[in-house]
C-alpha cells in the first residue's frame, strides 16, 4: 500500500487523494483547524490505524497506552464513535477532536450564517456533559454521577461514601429540584475556566513543531 | 435630637483616635530619651557605691537599661499596630488611600517627630529587613500560593520576571548613563557600571508593595497571579544582577567571560534556591508524618523548616525568596494531610499575623528612613529615573505581551496589559539593596534618594490611583466563589478528559506531564510523606471530608446544630486521621444532618430550621442512639425522606419523638452543645471576609 509514503510528505494534493470527497480547504473551515494541524493529526490517524483500511476501530484506540490507564478511557473512546457504529473515519476523528481547538476571537467574523463553531465554549461544555450523560436524556442522574465518581476514585472507597458525595453534588448544583443536573445547571458551575485552556498552553505549538520535525 | 444621636458614634471614634495620638506622643519621647536615661541610671549607682552611706531600702526603683532593647522593639510594633487600627476607624480614609501609603506617612511623621526632639531616627537596617521582616511575608505568599493558576501561567510569569527585569535594568541603566554624560547635569563622574547597578536595584517589582496594594483591589485571578508571580520570581534576577554589578563596579571592567559566568550564576541561583527549598519542604513533610502525638508543636515545624530554607539559601547567596516559595509549595499538600485541623488554623493565622506585622513595620520604617537617611538631591537624575521607570515598564510589558500572546491560548487583553504595567510597584527591597551599597560608591546618597523617590511615586501615585482606574476601565474582578464539590469533580473530570485527548492526539502536552507527575506522586512520594493509611485517600475524598468538617463547624457556631456529641468531630482532631471503621457510622449521621440542612436551605421550608439530631452516647448498649426530634409535623418532604432512611440502619435505635422532647434531654443537649462549641472554637475572622479560603483550594 503506497499510501504510507504519501502520508510522510503531505501536500494538499496528496491529501485530497486520500479523502476524495472533501477538499482540504473546506475541512479547514469546517473544523476550524489549521493546515499543519490536519497534517499532524492525519499522521497520527494512520499510525493508529493498524489495519490500514482508513478507519479506526475501538481496539485501535484501546492500544493507546495513555487511554488504557485513564479512568475515563472508555468514555473518551466512545465519544469518537457515533451511535451504533464501530468504525470511525478520519472525518469523524477530526470532528471529535475539533472540539478541543482553542477558542479564537477572530473566528467570529467568519461566515455569520454558519452554525456556532464546534469549539465554542458551549459546545465544549456540551461535549463534556455528554460524557457524563450516557443515556442522552440531557440530565446527569445520581447513578450516572456515581459511575463517574467510581471511575475516578478507584475501588477503595465505600459505596455509601460515594453515594453521599453524589447526593451532595447534585444538591449543590440542582436548582429545579429534579434531583439531577441538567445542562443549564452544569454550565453554571463556577470557575470552569479550563474551557479556555483546553489542548494545553504554549507547549502546544512547541510540541507540534517538534513532532512534525521528527516525522520527517 | 436625631442630629445628636448620629454624631455620638462619630464622637466616640474620634475620641479613640485622639487617645491613640496621645499615646504615640507619649511613647516617642520615652524611646527618644532612652539614651539619656541610661547614662543617668549608671551615674546614680556609681555615686552610691563611692559614698557608702546608709540609704533606705528602695521600694520602687527604675532600671530602664535592663529592658531597653525588647521594650523598644515591642513599643515600635505596638505603635505600628495601633496606627493600623486607627486607620480603619476613620471610615472614608481606608476606602480611598491604600494602607501602605498611610503607613509611610505615619513613618514620615514619626521620623520628623524624632528629629525635632533631636534624636537620630532609626534607619531600616538591611540585616533586620532581609532576615526578619521579609521572610514572613514571602512564606505567607508561598504557602498559600494558588497552584493551579500559577502553573498554568508559569511560562508567562517567567518571561515577565526574567526578561522583563533584565530589560528594565539595562534600559534604565543605559539611559541614565547617557544622561550623566550630558554636561549640564553635573554627574559626569558616574560610570556605566554604577548606572547599571542602580538600574538593577530599581528595576525589580516588589512583592511586598504588590501584595499590599493588590489585595485591596480584588482584581481577576489571571492578572493578579501574573504580577504577583513576577514579583516573586524576579528575585533571582535581582540577586544575580546586583552581585554582578557590585563586584564589577569595584574592578571597573566586564569581560565576555564575566557575562557568561553571570548567566550561569543566574541558573545556579534560581535552580539552587528552588532545590534548597524543595529539600527542606520534603523534610518538613516527612517530619509532619510523625507528629500525631505532639500536635501542639506542628505549626512550629512548618515555620522553622521554611525559615531554615531561607537562611540556608541566603548563606550560599542563592535566591532566598525562591527557596521559601518552593518550600511552602512542596510542603503544603503533605503537611495538610498530616496535621490536625487546629494546627492548620494556627499556621494560617500565624502566617497572616506575622506577614501583616512585617508589612506594617516595613512601610513605617520606610517613612522613618526617608527622614533619617542621607540625601543628595539632583532634580534631573531623580525625575528622569521616575519617568524612565514608568516608560521602561510600559514598553517592556507591551513588547513581551506581543511575543507571549503568540503562544498563549488565553490572550492578554489591553486592559490586562495596562494593569500589569501599572501594577509594577517598587518597594522596600529596592531600598534595602540600595542601603546595602557600600559607602565607597560616591553616588550612594544620590542613588538612595532616587530609589526612595521612585518608591514613593509608585506606592503613592500608582497605589492610590489603581483602584479608581480598575473601576473606570471595568477590569474583570475576582469572582467570589465558595469551594464546591461540583467544581472539584468537574475539574478532575476535565483533567482526565484532556489527558486522554492528548493521548489520542499523540501530543505530550501540559496535561500529559501533569498526569505523569500525579501518578508518580501517588505511587512513590505520598507513601513516604503521609502518615498512616491516608496516603491512599484520593484527593476528591479528602476535599469532600474537609468541606463537610468545615460546614459542620460553621453550623455549630451558628447554632443550627445544638446537640451533637463532641466526640464525633473532635475525635478526628486527636486521633491520627486514618479512616477507622467505628466512627464511620457517626460520620454518616453527621453527613445526614448536613444533607438535611442543605435540603432545608434549598427548599426553604419556613417552619423548621433544621432537623434536630441527638447522639446520645450514654445508652446502655454503648452504641450511639439517634433521636430525631422534628419541630414540625411530618408532612414536609424532608421528614419523609428521613423517615425512609431510618429503618435502613438496624444497629441504631431511632425514635421519632413528638415536637416536644423532655426537659432533661434538652438540658443534656445544652451541655453537649457548649462542650462542642468550646471544642471547635475557631478564632477566625468574620466569615464574610473568608472569601478566598485556601483550605479548600487545590
Amino acid at each position: 500500500n503506497g499510501s504510507k509514503s504519501v502520508v510522510r510528505t503531505l501536500r494538499p494534493e496528496a491529501f485530497k487523494s486520500m479523502i476524495p470527497t472533501i477538499p482540504v480547504t473546506n475541512m479547514v473551515c469546517f473544523f476550524a483547524v489549521s493546515h499543519s494541524q490536519i497534517t499532524r493529526l492525519y499522521s497520527r490517524f494512520t499510525s493508529l490505524d493498524k489495519g490500514e483500511n482508513g478507519t479506526l476501530s475501538r481496539e485501535d484506540f484501546q492500544r493507546i497506552p495513555e487511554l488504557a490507564i485513564n479512568p475515563l478511557g472508555d468514555r473518551i473512546i466512545n465519544a469518537f464513535f457515533p451511535e451504533g457504529e464501530d468504525q470511525v473515519n478520519f472525518r469523524g476523528f477530526m470532528r471529535t477532536l475539533a472540539h478541543f481547538r482553542p477558542i479564537e476571537d477572530n473566528e467570529k467574523n467568519k461566515d455569520p450564517t454558519a452554525s456556532e463553531p464546534l469549539n465554542s465554549r458551549t459546545n465544549k461544555l456540551l461535549f463534556a456533559f455528554q460524557l457524563y450523560d450516557l443515556d442522552r436524556d440531557d440530565k446527569i442522574s445520581r447513578d450516572e454521577l456515581l459511575q463517574v465518581l467510581r471511575m475516578m476514585v478507584g475501588v477503595n472507597i465505600s459505596d455509601e461514601q460515594l453515594g453521599s458525595i453524589a447526593d451532595r453534588t447534585i444538591q449543590e448544583a440542582d436548582q429545579n429540584g429534579d434531583n439531577s443536573i441538567s445542562f443549564n445547571e452544569f454550565i453554571k458551575v463556577g470557575n470552569l475556566q479550563h474551557i479556555n485552556v483546553w489542548a494545553g498552553d504554549h507547549y502546544l505549538i512547541l510540541s507540534y513543531i517538534l513532532l512534525s520535525v521528527l516525522q520527517d | 435630637m436625631p442630629a445628636f444621636s448620629c454624631a455620638f458614634p462619630g464622637c466616640r471614634r474620634d475620641l479613640l483616635v485622639i487617645v491613640l495620638v496621645v499615646f504615640v506622643g507619649i511613647g516617642l519621647p520615652i524611646e527618644a530619651s532612652a539614651p539619656a536615661y541610661q547614662s543617668h541610671g549608671t551615674e546614680g549607682s556609681h555615686l552610691t557605691n563611692i559614698t557608702n552611706t546608709k540609704k533606705a531600702f528602695p521600694v520602687l526603683a527604675v532600671n530602664y537599661e535592663h529592658v531597653r532593647k525588647p521594650f523598644e522593639i515591642a513599643l515600635w510594633i505596638l505603635l505600628a499596630l495601633l496606627m493600623k487600627l486607627g486607620f480603619h476607624l476613620i471610615p472614608r480614609l481606608s476606602a480611598v488611600v491604600p494602607e501602605s501609603c498611610l503607613l509611610i506617612v505615619v513613618g514620615l511623621l514619626v521620623g520628623g517627630l524624632i528629629k525635632v526632639i533631636g534624636e537620630e531616627p532609626p534607619v531600616l537596617d538591611s540585616q533586620l529587613f532581609f532576615l526578619c521582616l521579609l521572610p514572613p511575608i514571602i512564606l505567607d505568599a508561598g504557602y498559600f500560593l494558588p497552584i493551579r493558576p500559577f502553573t498554568e501561567n508559569v511560562g508567562t510569569i517567567l518571561v515577565f520576571a526574567v526578561i522583563g527585569t533584565l530589560w528594565n535594568a539595562f534600559f534604565m541603566g543605559g539611559l541614565l548613563y547617557a544622561l550623566c554624560q550630558i554636561e549640564s547635569v553635573g554627574l559626569s563622574g558616574v560610570d556605566l557600571l554604577a548606572c547599571l547597578l542602580f538600574g538593577s536595584i530599581v528595576s525589580a517589582v516588589d512583592p511586598v508593595a504588590v501584595l499590599a496594594v493588590f489585595e485591596e483591589i480584588h482584581i481577576n485571578e489571571l492578572v493578579h497571579i501574573l504580577v504577583f508571580g513576577e514579583s516573586l520570581l524576579n528575585d533571582a534576577v535581582t540577586v544575580v544582577l546586583y552581585n554582578l554589578f557590585e563586584e564589577f563596579s569595584k574592578v571597573g571592567t566586564v569581560t565576555v567571560l564575566d557575562v557568561f559566568l553571570g548567566v550561569v550564576c543566574f541558573f545556579v541561583v534560581s535552580l539552587g534556591g528552588v532545590l534548597v527549598g524543595a529539600i527542606y519542604g520534603f523534610l518538613a513533610a516527612f517530619t509532619s508524618r510523625f507528629t500525631s502525638h505532639t500536635r501542639v508543636i506542628e505549626p512550629l515545624f512548618v515555620f522553622l523548616y521554611s525559615y531554615m530554607a531561607y537562611l540556608s539559601s541566603e548563606m550560599f547567596h542563592l535566591s532566598g525568596i525562591m527557596a521559601l516559595i518552593a518550600c511552602g509549595v512542596v510542603m503544603r499538600p503533605y503537611v495538610e494531610a498530616n496535621i490536625s485541623h487546629k494546627s492548620y488554623t494556627t499556621i494560617k493565622y500565624f502566617l497572616k499575623m506575622w506577614s501583616s506585622v512585617s508589612e506594617t513595620l516595613i512601610f513605617i520604617f520606610l517613612g522613618v528612613s526617608t527622614v533619617a537617611g542621607p540625601h543628595a538631591w539632583n532634580w534631573t537624575f531623580v525625575i528622569t529615573t521616575v519617568i524612565l521607570c514608568l516608560v521602561s515598564r510600559v514598553l517592556g510589558v507591551i513588547g513581551l505581551t506581543f511575543i507571549i500572546n503568540k503562544f498563549r491560548i488565553v490572550k492578554l487583553t489591553k486592559k490586562d496589559q495596562f494593569i500589569v504595567a501599572y501594577g509594577g510597584l517598587r518597594g522596600a527591597i529596592a531600598f534595602s539593596l540600595g542601603y546595602l551599597l557600600s559607602n565607597s560608591h560616591q553616588m550612594r546618597n544620590l542613588f538612595l534618594t532616587a530609589i526612595i523617590t521612585v518608591i514613593f511615586f509608585t506606592v503613592f501615585v500608582q497605589g492610590m490611583t489603581i483602584r479608581p482606574l480598575v473601576e473606570l476601565l471595568a477590569v474583570k474582578k475576582k469572582k467570589e466563589s465558595k469551594p464546591s464539590i461540583n467544581e472539584e469533580i468537574h475539574t478532575e473530570f476535565l483533567d482526565h478528559l484532556l489527558t486522554g485527548v492528548e493521548g489520542v492526539c499523540g501530543h505530550y502536552g501540559h496535561y500529559h506531564w501533569k498526569e505523569k507527575l500525579n501518578r508518580f506522586n501517588k505511587t512513590y512520594v505520598k507513601r513516604w510523606l503521609i502518615a498512616g493509611e491516608n496516603f491512599k485517600e484520593p484527593e476528591l475524598i479528602a476535599f469532600y471530608r474537609k468541606m463537610e468538617l468545615k460546614q459542620a463547624i460553621m453550623m455549630v457556631e451558628s447554632g443550627q446544630l445544638p446537640s451533637v456529641l463532641p466526640s464525633t468531630i473532635s475525635m478526628q482532631n486527636i486521633q491520627p486521621r486514618a479512616i477507622p471503621r467505628v466512627s464511620k457510622k457517626r460520620e454518616e449521621e453527621i453527613r445526614r444532618i448536613l444533607r438535611a440542612n442543605l435540603q432545608n436551605n434549598k427548599q426553604k421550608v419556613s417552619s423548621n430550621k433544621g432537623i434536630w439530631l441527638k447522639l446520645n452516647v450514654f445508652s446502655a448498649d454503648s452504641f450511639p442512639t439517634v433521636h430525631f426530634e422534628q419541630p414540625s409535623p411530618p408532612s414536609t418532604p424532608d421528614a419523609v425522606s428521613l423517615e425512609e432512611e431510618v429503618p435502613k440502619r438496624p444497629s441504631l435505635k431511632a425514635d421519632i419523638e413528638g415536637p416536644r422532647g423532655n426537659a432533661s434531654d434538652n438540658h443534656q443537649g445544652e451541655l453537649d452543645y457548649q462542650r462542642l462549641a468550646r471544642c471547635l472554637s475557631d478564632p477566625g475572622p468574620n466569615k464574610d471576609k473568608e472569601d478566598d479560603d485556601p483550605f479548600m483550594s487545590c
